[in-house]
């Protein structure tokens, strides 16, 4: 479905306001892929990392510098129009329907612009009026729709023309619990049901622990993972911190199962594995606690953690 | 074709849902403009030519300029947004659908209020045409019915070329609206009243002197105080269809910069 070989992207910056300097950024430096049908993979990294940059690239929005990318057999930058007829693409940030106009007018437009047969689209979005629970708000325009609401519209949007192959950036951000449930809910269906191949990037752990078997990590333009969920786990991600809150400052924790971290004042950070219940209780054996509590590590801190091991 | 109307009408379904802010929206744009006409009064309040041109004259040649801009406020008048889309990036969302990006970007906004203006262009024809007491032949009809729709596509290219700077520039909006809000000002006035290197450009370079100037000679039989050649007076269609070449070329040359430097 998608075959990227080698692919790089430079910008040329220019800082500076009387002496302009120009600097060249290499947003994605020379990454290599392929995504099979039918899979589900998130794509993540830090900040500023290449993701956007990629899937700008893998849509046709962008030209790469250098680099072969194919997406459902075709060149993306130079069948632009035509592989838009075959993908969908949602931007968490970006509006794709009109602001003034009620949900389900937009949902029209789009039917029209993607030239999506009548009965086609009405079959779609009687599915996804259903499974996105659209109906409250389809004759609202959309400027008063709730984010969640939103969300969903978009998603519904980038749906409707039968796309083989979705590409979704932050799905799920700003979401509430039930409103992200919903989204990855209807991200499994159309995976599974209608065969999509679905990219998503995303900051969010849940996203991927919930929805994706693969995993592509990119940091500084460079792919640092591609592999299993689990894998990744096991090796970067299964130590979580214990951060505990002493009557007073004292020195290192001597507790069997944990090292410490850091020492701040009262407050230590110890790292550990396994469950926290047991640790905890030897804790409080060794010393006066007064608060304490556990903090996973976020996906930033995975990709720290992989990128400071060099991969 | 068949997709500009269903993206417009959706869009004035929606705006004549609110039938009174329409109507009061549609009043502001006749008066805003209006004021513009206020001060061709005053001038010739103060004094009774402006070079060869009597009062009725000059109307002539403000409703053809105003009626036209109307039109093309009307049709491309989006565009003026146009660099914030580039800016928040929502461009790349046009981009990824099956459809040309600049025919996308005008049908995204369609508002018709801007008729309001062109409203304000019929009265101050009707002002122009009762105080000249023209003999009308079907030649100067002609001239009229077709100078208009030339100038509609004159103005647009202009604006579309000019929206192109903010593929570059992310905020050259206002650099833009100088030739296009300022353009159809000096549209309004006879040319032969500016200065020479002002006059050629707008004849020549932006070519908004087809857009009333020439054709207003033909239809007032005026003999071109510049003593240009008279060919001139039935170029506004060329010039427009040679404007559309020019902003496609350049809208496309733009689109393919920003797609290779990302914005």
């Amino acid at each position: 479905m998608i075959e990227v070989e080698q692919l790089t992207k430079t910008f040329v910056v220019r800082r500076g306001r009387l002496r302009r300097e120009r600097h060249v950024v290499e947003a994605v430096r020379g990454i290599s892929f392929t995504v099979a049908r039918g899979e589900l993979l998130g794509y993540l990294g830090p900040n500023g990392a290449g993701k956007s940059t990629t899937i700008k690239m893998l849509t046709g929005i962008l030209v790469p510098s250098s680099g072969r990318v194919q997406v459902a057999g075709l060149d993306p930058s130079r069948r632009r129009v035509q592989l838009a007829q075959r993908i969908g693409a949602m931007f968490g940030q970006r509006v794709q329907l009109w602001w003034d106009l009620p949900l389900a007018d937009s949902f029209e437009l789009l039917r029209h612009i993607y030239r999506v047969p009548a009965d086609r689209h009405r079959a779609n979005l009687a599915r996804f009026r259903e499974v996105l629970e659209l109906d409250p708000f389809l004759q609202t325009p959309v400027r008063q729709l709730s984010l969640g609401q939103r969300i969903r519209g978009e998603l519904t949007a980038a749906m409707l023309h039968d796309p083989e192959l979705l590409f979704l950036d932050e799905p799920t951000i700003g979401l509430d619990v039930v409103a992200k449930q919903r989204v990855r809910d209807f991200l499994i269906e159309i995976n599974r049901e209608r065969g999509v191949t679905v990219l998503l990037t995303t900051h969010d752990l849940g996203d991927i622990e919930r929805l994706c078997t693969r995993l592509l990590v990119i940091d500084h333009g460079t792919l640092i993972w591609d592999g299993g969920i689990a894998d990744l786990k096991a090796r970067y991600g299964g130590e979580r911190t214990l951060v505990v809150d002493l009557e007073e400052p004292a020195a290192p924790l001597d507790v069997e199962g944990a090292e410490v971290e850091r020492v701040e004042g009262p407050r230590q950070w110890l790292r550990f594995r396994g469950p926290a219940a047991e640790l905890t209780t030897r804790v409080a054996a060794t010393a006066r606690l007064v608060d304490l509590q556990i903090a996973e590590p976020d996906i930033e801190e995975i990709v720290r953690r992989i990128y400071s091991s060099g991969g | 074709m068949l997709l500009w109307h269903r993206l417009v009408g959706a869009q004035v379904r929606s705006q004549l849902q609110y039938r009174i802010s329409f109507v009061l929206d549609l009043v502001g744009a006749f008066l805003i403009s209006f004021v513009d006409f206020l001060a061709v009064l005053v001038i010739f309040h103060n004094v009774l030519r402006l070079g060869t041109w009597n009062v009725h004259e000059v109307a002539l040649l403000y409703a053809l300029s105003t009626i036209s801009f109307a039109f093309t406020d009307l049709l491309v008048g989006h565009l003026d947004q146009f660099p914030q889309k580039i800016r928040d990036g929502n461009f790349d969302i046009l981009l990824a659908r099956p459809r040309g990006t600049l025919f996308q970007v005008v049908a995204s906004d369609f508002q018709l209020r801007r008729l309001g203006r062109a409203v304000q262009g019929v009265a101050v024809l009707v002002f122009a045409l009762d105080g000249l007491q023209l003999h009308w032949t079907v030649g100067r009809l002609a001239m009229l019915l077709v100078t208009i729709p030339s100038a509609v596509v004159i103005f647009a290219s202009v604006w579309v070329v000019g929206s192109c700077l903010a593929f570059w520039t992310t905020d050259g909006g206002e650099f833009t609206n100088a030739f296009t809000y300022g353009g159809t000002f000096l549209a309004q006035y006879p040319i032969d009243i500016l200065s020479s290197w002002l006059r050629r450009f707008l004849a020549y370079i932006v070519p908004l002197a087809f857009v009333a100037y020439f054709p207003a000679l033909y239809i007032l039989d005026k003999p071109d105080p510049l003593g240009l050649p008279r060919a001139l007076e039935f170029a506004a269609p060329f010039v427009a269809l040679v404007g559309v070449g020019v902003a496609r070329t350049a809208w496309r040359f733009a689109v393919r910069h920003y797609r290779s430097a990302g914005g």
